[in-house]
């Protein structure tokens, strides 16, 4: 019987961690709202304070691959997609990928604090109505933008999306 | 007897152990479900369907709900219902302040509508909390409008109403 008290606590004590991370992690995977098109626009450009009160604007990067990432730190699908894209950025960060990311919070002091907490290793700016305005209305987060080299749209994802969608991608304009 | 109960001691090993599992699949439930935040806690006789809502807000009749956006700020300055007010984030204290100080003054029987749209329905930090807040407060018609995916995609895109700026 003893033994049999052990088993059951053990297994609850491991899928309860289990669990555990899943609901911490968990984010749908599913892809909707993928466009892309060949007839490349340019992307807006845009002049923003980091989260350091810096001038932050897209032209200063171009050359680059450019993963566009607007989110917020209250919006769960956003905060789930993060820490994949700082693998990302790890990963071809020196093949000439640089994510950007725009936070359409309120105020800037949660983003300082998400952005130390998450460890993130990516220019962060704090963006407002007239940026989403600029990118056609973010009316729904997190969106993503792919950016070539040359500056044009490559591709725009609604909702929380698989980072291998992102990385095929950026593979593919690198 | 001693060996019958060594024969069924697999079974009732096994039997222990599926119990187990439903015990901590119902835990991991648990600990997804985040009572307070999660909007699909909220009744579904509350809920309205955009469709719905547009008729209304359409419709010649002078009684009109309050529509209260209780999400983010920037996405309210993008585009809203026409008509309708930010009323802070429902996620924050601060924006139920903001809230609670929009309707205090109000009967209780104000027809209110409340929306968000920031990101899928399950997902939405701020509908609940902000329902829930006026719920308390004494309010026995409240709505909330039901978004799928996000205010772009289910309003915005199929051409209703909106109005801009903060």
């Amino acid at each position: 019987m003893k033994k049999a008290v052990l088993l059951i606590l053990t297994v609850i004590v491991v899928l309860a961690v289990v669990a555990r991370r899943v609901g911490r992690d968990w984010v749908p995977v599913k892809v909707h709202g993928a466009k892309r098109s060949d007839n490349r626009r340019l992307a807006p450009d845009f002049s923003l304070p980091d989260i350091n009160g810096q001038k932050l604007s897209l032209s200063s990067y171009l050359g680059k691959v450019i993963l566009l990432d607007f989110w917020a730190t209250w919006c769960v699908p956003c905060r789930g997609e993060i820490p994949r894209f700082v693998e990302l950025q790890n990963k071809y960060g020196d093949r000439g990928l640089q994510i950007i990311g725009i936070s359409l919070d309120d105020s800037p002091q949660p983003v300082r604090d998400f952005y130390q907490q998450f460890k993130m290793n990516y220019p962060v700016a704090l963006g407002g109505a007239k940026t989403g305005d600029l990118y056609g209305g973010i009316l729904g987060l997190p969106i993503g933008f792919v950016i070539d080299r040359d500056g044009r749209i490559y591709a725009k994802h609604i909702g929380a999306t698989d980072i291998s969608v992102f990385e095929k991608e950026v593979k593919a304009l690198l | 007897m001693q060996n019958v109960a060594d024969r069924f001691k697999p079974v009732r090993t096994f039997a222990l152990f599926l119990l187990s599992c439903l015990l901590s699949c119902a835990f991991a439930l648990a600990a997804r479900a985040q009572p307070g935040s999660a909007a699909s806690s909220i009744p579904t006789e509350a809920l309205i369907q955009p469709e719905e809502l547009v008729r209304i807000v359409q419709s010649g009749k002078s009684a009109k709900p309050l529509i209260l956006q209780v999400g983010s700020n920037v996405l309210y300055a993008q585009a809203h219902i026409p008509g309708c007010e930010y009323a802070g984030a429902g996620s924050t204290e601060s924006g139920r302040q903001q809230l609670r100080k929009r309707v205090d003054a109000l009967p209780r029987n104000q027809l209110i509508v409340l929306y968000c749209g920031c990101c899928p329905w399950s997902h939405c930090p701020n509908v609940n909390p902000a329902y829930q807040e006026l719920r308390a407060m004494g309010f026995t018609k409240v709505w909330v409008l039901y978004i799928a995916s996000n205010f772009g995609t289910d309003w915005v895109d199929k051409g209703y109403p909106i109005a801009k700026g903060g």
